[in-house]
């Protein structure tokens, strides 16, 4: 055999890529060079997105951290040489006023309950949100938002864990009436009837009774006082977890074969998204006081709550019929053919589903509501934007106006954009490969 | 006999209740807490401070009140309205009086059903320019663009005085008092109008106060007042003459730091006396004790020293007494006497 060959026998090393392609030049190449077109557009952004920081960053770039009024900081900015309208912002304003703005009029010495209360938000979120989180924790879950009322309200402990004693009740309730009379109709109607009449009828008394054995209270804090983002995350939350439930039992009414239930879910949703949200506000805080008897404190708060959550509802009602609209129709017949009753196919293989297409929709409504909830100020509820108001009518701050939109806007970004982040982990991690 | 005088007065007490229907001092009384609407910050009028309490003219008329009725100034639940939802908030009951800067209107005392109770503030609606703009008069505005608060009554007082006078403008739509500064500012409107207080107010803020002047011009009638709701008369006169108790003290120079004194040994002049509940029995045909009065002066003082302290020329908003002079100096500030 001759030992030489006419192709060749080994392999050559690899070269290193032409420096075009690599390192930043390449980068830069692909990104944003590509083409003349692309050339073009990356050199126009770039004019624009300098321009701006050329304007905005020496305004935000103020030593004014420790003025006490408006007319301070100019004096703080004139000493320095810096002259005009736009010469600097005067962030003194968010030193003196951020609690207002992250709290409202939350009495100062009790910051640590709502600060608290977030931090059990996480622990409670946690096994909701990831699946890496142990499932025991859930129970937390379920305790949360009483604990967290009590947190944010104060009074009596006793009176949020009666209100939760209702649901234990309304539990114990269906095992022991559907064993006992064989029929679940019989149990629905006693889970739903136990709850109400404890409610009405026992709660007060017996957290008052116990209270008077053991009392553990914290400081009332009245709703007037509750305001700024804990106002906003408060609503919105309350929204985002309650319009949820509400809004998958609509969607499935409005699927229903029974006519009674399916024309009164639709002529709830499409009522409901027929009317703007601040009519809804108005009639929260206006046409109500009319129709209750006077006299009947009816907290503001909670009423403003139920009208965003049913608004919230109504929507997601039709974001989740999407996605019961994309389901092809063989997952329905295929969960029939199995066997499944009604409920059991929507737990195990309709709403798994479903929801996972919704995803990107109901986090979407989410962070509509949560930015919604700015629209409470219209009715004397301090929200973020009303308590800047507020502040500049303080004749120290008033003509402050940047500065508290712009520290407003961040803390909303941060929350939205969390938000988003996480439904589009969730879709990665969900994706079971439909493409 | 103890315990039968006990039962004797629970008894008439519950007869009493009985028959006052609905009697808002008693409420008020039974609550140990005013209820009173305020605007949700307004410079000068409304506005909660850095540590969440209350400060203002406006606010002060209600700790008058509850000074007066409850005995402490500082038991005021101050309840925040909007201007859409400062009537149905009283006419449901949710507040028992209103003191938001609101003004007396025919069709507001009559059509709504309220009732005023007096003045504490005239104000009339006026133009602010540019001094570069080099106009003097606002009937020399021919053709200007101005800023305007949609949806209030400045919007229609603005258009019948244009008309008026023959010349036209163009009007620029805002929403809050904070978008008109920085839209004047930015120079998208030649002219900002709206009250002569607000006016004072957002010019203080500016940089370079003196390049921008008021024009002498007032073209509407804007007195401002607490209101009641009609049908409980007995509330209305305490909150008539609580006001009236304020501006009579300023007259008879009864004020914050000697009300104590002067209260203590009864003075010379009657009309301080009968004021302060040394002499006559004032208080007891209001419901309310004899030193009612002199509660409701301590809390912040009399009319002059609540103006001066808020939105007086020393403030940083500065108004000048001007209308508002008690009318002992040519003023329109004025109460019926203590008799």
């Amino acid at each position: 055999m001759p030992d030489f060959s006419y192709v060749r026998s080994e392999m050559l090393p690899e070269k290193a890529p032409p420096k075009s392609e690599v390192g930043i030049y390449g980068w830069l190449r692909t990104n944003l060079f590509s083409s003349v077109t692309n050339s073009i557009l990356t050199v126009v952004a770039l004019y624009f997105v300098v321009s701006l920081l050329r304007g905005v960053l020496p305004w935000a770039f103020s030593p004014t951290w420790g003025a006490e009024s408006l007319s301070d900081c100019r004096g703080i900015l004139h000493e320095l040489g810096r002259e005009g309208h736009f010469a600097g912002a005067c962030w003194g304003v968010i030193r003196e006023r951020w609690t207002q703005l992250l709290f409202g009029f939350y009495p100062i010495e009790a910051l640590w309950r709502p600060l608290v209360a977030f931090i059990l938000l996480g622990v409670a979120m946690a096994p909701v949100l990831f699946t890496s989180v142990p499932k025991k924790l859930l129970w937390f879950s379920a305790v949360f938002p009483f604990l967290c009322f009590w947190l944010i309200w104060g009074g009596s402990i006793w009176f949020p864990l009666a209100i939760f004693a209702g649901l234990l009740l309304a539990g114990v309730a269906f095992i022991l009436v559907t064993r006992y009379s064989g029929s679940t109709l019989v149990g629905v109607i006693a889970t739903m009837l136990v709850p109400v009449l404890w409610w009405i009828f026992f709660t007060d008394p017996v957290s008052s009774a116990v209270h008077f054995v053991l009392p553990i209270s914290l400081e009332q804090v009245e709703s007037q006082n509750i305001g700024g983002f804990l106002l906003a995350v408060l609503i919105g939350l309350t929204g985002v977890t309650l319009s949820l439930p509400l809004g998958v039992i609509l969607a499935l009414g409005r699927q229903s074969d029974l006519p009674l239930l399916k024309y009164s879910c639709v002529a709830f949703i499409e009522f409901i998204r027929g009317v703007p949200l601040i009519t809804l506000l108005f009639v929260a805080s206006t046409l109500l006081n009319y129709f209750m008897p006077p006299g009947t404190n009816f907290d503001l708060v909670l009423r403003v709550m139920i009208m965003v959550t049913l608004f919230a509802s109504a929507y997601m009602a039709e974001v989740i019929r999407g996605g019961l609209a994309a389901l092809p129709t063989g997952q329905y017949e295929a969960a029939d053919s199995l066997g499944l009753n009604y409920w059991t196919a929507q737990r195990l293989i309709i709403m798994p589903q479903a929801l996972k297409i919704s995803i990107p929709g109901i986090v979407s409504t989410f962070i509509g509501l949560f930015k919604d909830t700015t629209l409470v100020g219209i009715v004397g509820l301090f929200d973020p934007i009303l308590l800047s108001t507020n502040i500049r009518a303080d004749q120290a701050w008033n003509g402050v106006l940047w500065e508290l939109y712009g520290f407003i806007g961040l803390v909303f970004f941060i929350f939205c954009f969390s938000m988003s982040r996480y439904s589009m982990y969730l879709e990665r991690k969900l994706a079971t490969g439909h493409r | 006999m103890k315990k039968s005088a006990f039962l004797g007065t629970l008894t008439a007490a519950t007869f009493a209740a009985g028959f006052a229907t609905a009697g808002t001092l008693e409420d008020v009384k039974a609550a140990d807490e005013l209820k009173c609407g305020v605007a949700t910050g307004l410079a000068g009028f409304a506005a909660a401070d850095a540590a969440g309490v209350w400060q203002g003219f406006d606010v002060a008329v209600c700790r008058a009140v509850a000074a007066a009725v409850l005995g402490d100034g500082t038991k005021v639940k101050f309840v925040p309205t909007t201007g859409k939802t400062r009537f149905t908030a009283l006419a449901s009951g949710e507040i028992d009086m209103l003191a938001r800067n609101t003004t007396w209107t025919f069709s507001r005392d009559v059509d709504l059903k309220f009732e005023f109770v007096g003045v504490n503030y005239y104000d009339g609606q006026g133009f602010m320019v540019p001094k570069a703009l080099g106009v003097s008069s606002a009937k020399e505005l021919d053709g200007a663009t101005v800023c305007i608060q949609t949806g209030t009554t400045t919007e229609l007082n603005l258009a019948d005085f244009f008309r008026s006078n023959n010349i036209s403008y163009e009007p620029v739509p805002i929403e809050t008092n904070a978008e008109a500064q920085a839209q004047y500012l930015a120079g998208a409107c030649d002219v900002y109008t709206t009250d002569a207080s607000g006016l004072a107010s957002t010019r203080a803020t500016f940089e370079n106060p003196a390049d921008h002047a008021v024009l002498p011009e007032i073209i509407s009638k804007e007195p401002l007042g607490p209101l009641v709701r009609h049908g409980d008369n007995q509330w209305g006169d305490i909150v008539r003459w609580t006001l009236n108790a304020l501006i009579t003290a300023e007259e008879l120079g009864v004020t914050s730091a000697n009300v104590g004194k002067t209260g203590m040994e009864a003075g010379k002049n009657p009309e301080v006396n009968r004021l302060l509940g040394t002499e006559g029995d004032l208080g007891a045909m209001l419901g309310l004790d004899k030193d009612w009065a002199a509660r409701a002066i301590a809390v912040g003082g009399n009319y002059g020293e609540i103006f001066e302290k808020n939105i007086g020329e020393k403030t940083a908003i500065g108004i000048a007494r001007g209308l508002n002079a008690s009318w002992t100096d040519g003023g329109l500030i004025y109460s019926a006497p203590f008799r």
